[in-house]
């Protein structure tokens, strides 16, 4: 077991597109939201649109990271890199992120602010111990995957005393996410869920009952690898062709019902719930985000620079909203692929690798407005 | 008293064109590039001309870190425009080299540099026949940076041109792809980890003999550097207004570079290679040029990988292994890995 082509082998793909297509009825549609951009991902890059019959359709949810930051967010870490002149750690993606003032932490960069990529918590940790001159912050993005190395770095920063290190905590929860679409009355309609696949192996495969219970929409935990979404879609369809609403488990190899008790445990030590905090498309959700507890207080970027959160509008042409609530694709906006590309991105979506609109332009634009309006017209 | 070049490091005058660089060009470039057009000494070097047509192709390196698994950027540098003179159809014959070196630089450093370039230089049947120094105040390079300029001949009969792919010929790939830059990225700072990756760099001109040697109809040669396969193969669809059909079963990617990629969130696609080439060819050659390339040490592993198209978009599709298709799109960006 290599863990990389058993989860990628074509022959066991077409038998399970084979299932799909001769137990998904041509009678009914099924409306399958990915959550994870991981999944947006894989179904773009190994083609599995073309693997699905048309009956069953997957629509992009809003698990990306970077999609879902609002730009008044952006522009609070730039306005630490470049008026507190702090370095600014973050992950790669959240650098291109379109903020106001044409501006984007590449182009505070390029203007001077000390912005460093860093491929974990950690190497902003190190820099901090290393430049102890420095005022360093890692901009802490992410669901509850990269929430527990925040946790770890920050108890690491005050056990040791570190004096010149802080987070810009913009941590948010997937259950809240997945509840404020199913709760909009005017969002889109959906049989189904494909559930995270790192996320859950954090929370566990039980935080999603209540989608099942309460909401009667059935669940899928899925892996990131092509063979593990054909499964969860094989998956949905029998559940819905048979009446249930059950959370089922594919992606047992690394989830269980309980998650990682232990990061959970670091994650509440360091973090309490925020009351509120705005979501791109999805508006301001109640405690759908964490900060840190009163005890870390003193890495918390925000009040050590005193830099608030000033809401901003997204760019009016830009549908990322709509597209992060699963009610538009990528094609359906005006400015895909015109004014809106990955080399001059206007919407969030446009930027990440796991955005929506990014994987589409990527690896599916081939296929053109038509084949996509021939699959729109049956939601 | 010569050159300390275990001790010593680059100083300032190394590079100020007294006595002091005189004596670093004899006891270092001079002794380890030897041949008689350098040792003519003069400003330029005197050269033979050739019959034919000639290409001339350079090339800066800036690699970091300076010293990887598999080479250094003495190596590079004469592998990197060695090829791309390749690329041409043409046979290298001559270098030039430029190094710009940075105050305070170990000699014995670039002691190492040197030597691996005129081994490569060796190695690939080329002579470096002049070059030049220039020191930078510390904190104001990076160690080294070398340029180097190829000048090589084409035989008669040859032309290969990004521009001449026709719906119809046939992709051929020489090996494994991804190579180089794995090997680099696992040696970054703050990436560091143990790949067991080794810089796929080397000389590609007798590869490029070899296939010409077969006859096959060629189009036109690339060697996907910078930006990888996937970057390559739109330059050339662009290039000649066409598309691309692959079969991503049929692209050979090691297992070492395929984990470090899945472990980083990357594709092999994009990553850089610096001992490989892209050849497109007429269809019914592509069985002859595919076993004059496997007949090659560094063609043992080539592929069919795919065929031209007719596209008015150029896109360059991808069939994938699991049936699906996909683009293999532009690189956008740096490639970073994922988040979630």
């Amino acid at each position: 077991m290599r863990y990389v082509d058993e989860f990628r082998d074509g022959e066991l793909a077409r038998h399970l597109a084979a299932a799909i297509g001769s137990e998904a009825k041509g009678t009914r549609r099924y409306h399958l939201m990915e959550f994870c951009g991981g999944h947006t991902h894989a179904i773009s890059r190994y083609g599995l649109g073309d693997l699905l019959p048309p009956s069953v359709l997957m629509i992009h949810g809003p698990g990306c990271p970077v999609c879902v930051l609002p730009i008044g967010r952006i522009d609070q870490a730039i306005r630490l890199a470049l008026e507190h002149r702090v370095t600014l750690c973050s992950y790669g993606d959240c650098l291109r992120v379109p903020a106001s003032h044409g501006l984007s932490l590449l182009k505070a960069k390029a203007q001077g602010a000390d912005v460093r990529m860093v491929y974990a918590v950690t190497d902003a940790l190190e820099l901090a111990r290393r430049n102890p001159e420095r005022q360093v912050v890692f901009l802490a993005i992410g669901f509850e995957t990269t929430t527990p190395p925040t946790a770890v770095a920050v108890q690491q920063a005050k056990a040791s005393g570190l004096k010149n290190f802080s987070v810009l905590c913009y941590h948010v929860l997937t259950p809240a996410a997945m509840h404020a679409i199913l709760e909009n009355p005017a969002g889109v309609q959906l049989d189904g869920f494909i559930g995270p696949a790192h996320v859950s192996t954090v929370i566990g495969s039980l935080s999603y009952e209540p989608f099942a219970r309460d909401h009667g929409k059935p669940v899928v935990i899925a892996g990131f690898e092509p063979l593990d979404v054909m499964q969860a879609v094989l998956m949905l369809v029998r559940q819905i062709n048979t009446g249930r609403a059950e959370v089922e488990n594919e992606f047992t190899r690394a989830v269980t019902p309980e998650g990682n008790l232990k990061a959970q445990a670091i994650v509440n030590e360091v973090f309490e719930l925020r009351d509120s905090f705005e979501w791109r498309g999805l508006g301001a959700l109640p405690n759908s985000a964490v900060k840190l507890r009163p005890r870390y207080a003193d890495f918390d970027a925000e009040a050590r620079f005193g830099v608030g959160y000033v809401p901003v509008p997204d760019n009016k042409a830009c549908e990322c909203g709509a597209i992060l609530r699963g009610e538009k694709r990528p094609q359906d906006c005006r400015i895909f692929g015109t004014a809106c590309t990955p080399d001059r991105p206007v919407g969030s979506c446009m930027v990440s690798a796991e955005g929506a609109c990014s994987a589409h332009y990527t690896y599916g634009r081939f296929q053109g407005p038509a084949r996509a309006n021939a699959r729109g017209d049956m939601q | 008293m010569s050159i300390d070049l275990h001790h010593g490091r680059v100083e300032m005058n190394h590079g100020s064109g007294g006595r002091a660089m005189a004596q670093l060009i004899d006891e270092l470039f001079a002794r380890q590039f030897a041949n008689d057009f350098l040792a003519q000494g003069n400003d330029g070097a005197m050269l033979p001309a050739p019959a034919g047509r000639l290409v001339m192709s350079t090339d800066s390196h800036v690699v970091s870190p300076l010293f990887f698994p598999g080479g250094n950027i003495g190596s590079l540098s004469v592998h990197g425009t060695v090829n791309d003179v390749a690329m041409m159809g043409a046979r290298p014959l001559y270098l030039a080299a430029s190094f710009i070196l940075e105050e305070g630089f170990p000699l014995a450093d670039l002691l190492r540099i040197v030597e691996s370039m005129a081994n490569a230089a060796v190695g690939a049947g080329v002579c470096i026949v002049t070059g030049d120094t220039k020191v930078v105040e510390k904190g104001k390079g990076d160690g080294v940076f070398i340029t180097t300029t190829g000048v090589g001949v084409v035989r008669d009969g040859i032309s290969l041109s990004g521009n001449q792919a026709c719906p119809g010929d046939k992709v051929l790939l020489s090996g494994s792809i991804g190579e180089h830059g794995m090997a680099i990225l696992s040696q970054r700072e703050g990436l560091s980890f143990d790949s067991g990756v080794v810089s796929d760099s080397a000389p590609l001109n007798g590869l490029v003999e070899a296939m010409l040697d077969s006859g096959a109809q060629l189009r036109a040669l690339r060697d996907p550097t910078r930006g990888g396969l996937a970057t390559t193969l739109n330059e050339l669809a662009k290039q000649s207004g066409v598309g691309m059909r692959l079969d991503e079963a049929a692209i050979p990617v090691r297992s070492a570079v395929s984990a470090a990629c899945e472990f980083l969130g990357l594709d092999p696609c994009y990553i850089a290679n610096e001992g490989k080439l892209v050849a497109i060819c007429e269809s019914r050659d592509a069985d002859r040029l595919l076993a004059a390339m496997r007949g090659h040490p560094l063609g043992e592993n080539a592929a069919i990988i795919g065929e031209v198209v007719d596209d008015r978009h150029g896109f360059v599709q991808m069939t994938t292994r699991m049936g699906g298709r996909r683009i293999l799109d532009w690189l956008s960006g740096e490639p970073l890995p994922r988040i979630c």
